[in-house]
């Protein structure tokens, strides 16, 4: 993260409240925008923000805060700051943390707490967050003493954003932030990251890789999100079109390769595309980059890739043979691994590989919905693909969690890094919204855009005011079917059909963007979607679209849980839905 | 399997609960857990003995590498080890029985360390083994055992390997703070160093 040009104020040691330590530590990390709510335990910290350069956005609710943190850490690659009161206002981090540990997000929430006096008395609003933090923490602390306020925050922002990144939680008593210390930035940096034991990539090992891929006559490149925290995009393109290897994406690796590459496949796993599915199990050699087979991307473990060798490159080794055993293992930074390994590949001609996985997508790999035939019926997926057509394909997108999501990742290409932001790992319904908010915070610059289901949109509505409130141009697309989508499509498929809890009641979205000044538009069919998208973004401020679509629509193709992953289940062909899916269809 | 592990871990509050915590998570048992102070000052050393599947030391030993408390692990259960573990064991004794006792502790090269009109204390050390065979005799003997207080194992590497990582680290030396009662007071300010963790206060 890029600091600031140290002020001459950093060097100095200046006698100040634990509460100004906080701002001043904050400022020297380079920090300008934090995301909080106040509360009596934190009030001594909110007291003394006038004095610092910060900007703070005051959300409708807590969790909001961790979500916009979160999308503000992974839009600009920054480590994002949450703020809140002891007690419920901790507490409301606690899902907002954790989908920022299961996504490896740095960022540091910082939490006040009643008086060191009167720790373990269970005084008014008094919670031990860092005991229910600790599981889905990288590290938290609790701070009693001014004078640890300092260099306690600095190790936060050391521990966030090194090494494979997470959240970390900082929890202040009212006490330490009113007591004085002596504060000095330059004084209160930490110590050099202890280096990781386990953190080699060893030259036998890097030989035995660089002998598998030279010598793999089906390689496939796995991408996830360590590519783009590695920041390594370019050598990941250059391996891939050394040697022709088709290369995958996980849904939190989407942007690192762009989508219209040649040799880009897309998303793999549960919900990607049959073809890339199939290249998988067909390969004879995974080069997994910055991923970590989770179940989604897998399918059953026992007869995933039966044939292929697998090389993990991977920062943190508690991943490596966690599900995948790995032949080989390089632990370490994607990016300076693959930079080590690229000078003694050379280029190779034989496209037969490539050749057949093309094969494999048939007539999908046109796949290009937008002259299709309007049945009367939208589509999710016409929704997003006109979006992504309108944008260029250029906007951050930002998604909920569900059917939307995965239509936005199977449409909307995309061709640069982090122009996606969604929840993978945890699922988190109600991330969108927040998250966009932390994006356009971080990227002012930047087109984005919502795309949530009308489940995940209520569950944290609120915070279109936070919107307002900060006079974001962000655009908001409901992709609204009357169910918790992704539930019933379970429900259809798994559990003959019994929607139980989940058709869902909306507010008439417009009307309650109305409510926060906030136009919108409500779109019935194919025709009108267009229009919309430019209003949307033609509008001065934010634009909410309540896409109102098929209501039984389902993913496809899906790999049911616990099944093979080249064991999807396909579109029915006599469906109504006039998607082309794969080159099997009719 | 029985996999041990040795940590070298930070001597703070709450450190101990984050290894506990996650062998929980991992939904692996703990055998025994010993801490103590290791030879540099700041850095408490754990042997922690834990039953779980035979490929699972990798990832134990890499999730412990994930705290940041903990400076180093070694997986010490394939490797020439000594194991010891302490025991006391007191047992109901009148001035008839005595004497049995006394032949069987010298036998495992136990010691008695307190003499009561009704009861015996015995000290043993040894291989856990060697510590079970003490009780089973003495329960075989008809003697009732009426309590056991078992240190749990520990553990050190043979000939010369030291645990030179904290070297490797260039871990300053910590600064001398004061140490503080477990039994402070309410009120006082040093209650945050308890309820850092209430629970295992290293």
């Amino acid at each position: 993260m890029p600091s600031q040009p140290a002020s001459s104020a950093e060097h100095q040691t200046l006698s100040l409240t634990g509460a100004e330590i906080v701002w001043a530590t904050l400022t020297g990390e380079g920090v300008r925008t934090v995301f909080g709510y106040p509360g009596g335990a934190i009030l001594p910290i909110y007291d003394a923000l006038r004095k610092y350069p910060i900007h703070h956005v005051l959300v409708r609710h807590e969790q909001g805060a961790a979500h916009m943190a979160d999308g503000y850490a992974r839009a600009s690659g920054e480590v994002g700051v949450a703020v809140a009161t002891s007690g419920p206002g901790a507490t409301n981090l606690v899902t907002g943390i954790a989908t920022a540990m299961l996504d490896s997000v740095p960022m540091v929430c910082i939490t006040g707490q009643i008086s060191s006096k009167l720790l373990g008395t269970d005084a008014f609003q008094e919670v031990d967050i860092t005991g229910i933090t600790l599981p889905i923490t990288k590290h938290n602390f609790i701070v009693t003493k001014s004078e640890d306020i300092g260099p306690v925050l600095r190790r936060a922002f050391s521990i966030a954003r090194t090494g494979r990144p997470g959240p970390v939680l900082v929890d202040i008593t009212k006490d330490a932030q009113q007591g004085l210390a002596d504060f000095n930035f330059e004084a209160c940096a930490p110590q050099p990251h202890r280096p990781h034991p386990m953190l080699s990539a060893e030259n036998e090992a890097v030989s035995q890789a660089i002998d598998l891929i030279l010598n793999a006559q089906r390689p496939i490149l796995l991408v996830g999100h360590g590519a783009l925290e590695s920041g390594a995009t370019d050598q990941l393109i250059t391996l891939a079109e050394r040697l022709h290897i088709p290369v995958a994406s996980t849904l939190l690796g989407l942007g690192a390769i762009p989508a219209s590459h040649d040799l880009s496949l897309g998303m793999m796993g549960m919900h990607g595309e049959a073809w890339v599915n199939q290249a998988i199990q067909q390969s004879d050699l995974l080069i997994a980059c910055g991923m970590r087979f989770d179940d989604r991307v897998t399918g059953a473990l026992t007869s995933y890739a039966p044939n292929a060798k697998k090389i993990h490159i991977e920062i943190d080794p508690s991943e490596i043979s966690k599900n995948v055993k790995a032949d080989v293992a390089l632990i370490g930074d994607l990016k300076e691994i693959l930079e080590t390994m690229l000078p003694r590949i050379a280029p190779r001609k034989d496209q037969t590989w490539v050749k057949a996985v093309n094969a494999l997508k048939g007539v999908a790999s046109v796949r290009d919905i937008k002259n299709l035939p309007d049945s009367g019926h939208l589509f999710a997926a016409h929704v997003i693909h006109d979006l992504w057509r309108a944008t260029g394909g250029k906007a951050i997108v930002v998604t909920d969690v569900g059917q939307h999501q995965m239509w936005e990742a199977q449409y909307y290409k995309h061709d640069v890094p982090r122009s996606l932001i969604t929840s993978g790992g945890l699922g988190t319904m109600g991330f969108a919204l927040p998250a966009a908010i932390g994006a356009k915070m971080a990227r002012p610059d930047q087109e984005v855009w919502v795309i949530a289901g009308d489940g995940g949109f209520q569950m944290t509505a609120s915070e279109l005011s936070t919107l307002v409130q900060e006079k974001l141009k962000i655009n908001i697309a409901v992709i609204n079917n009357g169910f918790l989508g992704m539930v019933r499509q379970w429900q259809e498929f798994m559990y003959e059909s019994n929607y139980a809890c989940s058709p869902i009641l909306s507010p008439d979205f417009v009307k309650l963007a109305d409510a926060h000044g906030v136009p919108g538009a409500t779109v019935r069919t194919r025709g009108e979607v267009a229009a919309a998208v430019k209003a949307a973004r033609e509008a001065k401020g934010p634009y909410l679209i309540n896409f109102l679509v098929e209501k039984e629509d389902a993913v496809y193709p899906m790999v049911g849980p616990g099944a093979a992953l080249d064991e999807m289940i396909r579109r029915p062909a006599n469906g109504h839905n006039p998607l082309l899916e794969t080159s099997e269809e009719p | 399997m029985l996999h041990t592990f040795v940590a070298l871990v930070e001597d703070k509050p709450g450190v101990l609960t984050r290894v506990a915590s996650l062998f929980r998570r991992l939904n692996i048992n703990i055998i025994s857990l010993t801490v103590g102070r290791s030879e540099r000052p700041g850095v408490s050393r754990m042997s922690i003995v834990a039953e779980a599947p035979a490929g699972a030391g990798h990832r134990i030993k890499a999730s412990l590498f994930k705290l940041e408390s903990v400076f180093d692990v070694d997986d010490v259960g394939q490797l020439q080890c000594v194991t010891r573990e302490l025991a006391l064991i007191k047992v109901a004794a009148t001035p008839q029985s005595r004497a049995q006792i006394f032949q069987l502790s010298e036998i495992f090269r136990a010691r008695i360390v307190d003499l009561a009109p009704e009861s015996m204390m015995l000290e043993i050390t040894g291989a856990a083994s060697k510590i079970e065979g003490l009780i089973q005799v003495l329960n075989e003997g008809d003697n009732q055992i009426l309590e056991i207080a078992r240190t749990g194992r520990m553990v050190m590497r043979r000939g010369q390997h030291t645990s030179h990582v904290l070297e490797a680290f260039q871990l300053s030396q910590p600064e001398d703070e004061p140490v503080v009662p477990l039994t402070a007071e309410k009120g006082s300010e040093n209650l945050d160093v308890i309820s850092g963790d209430p629970n295992h206060p290293m």
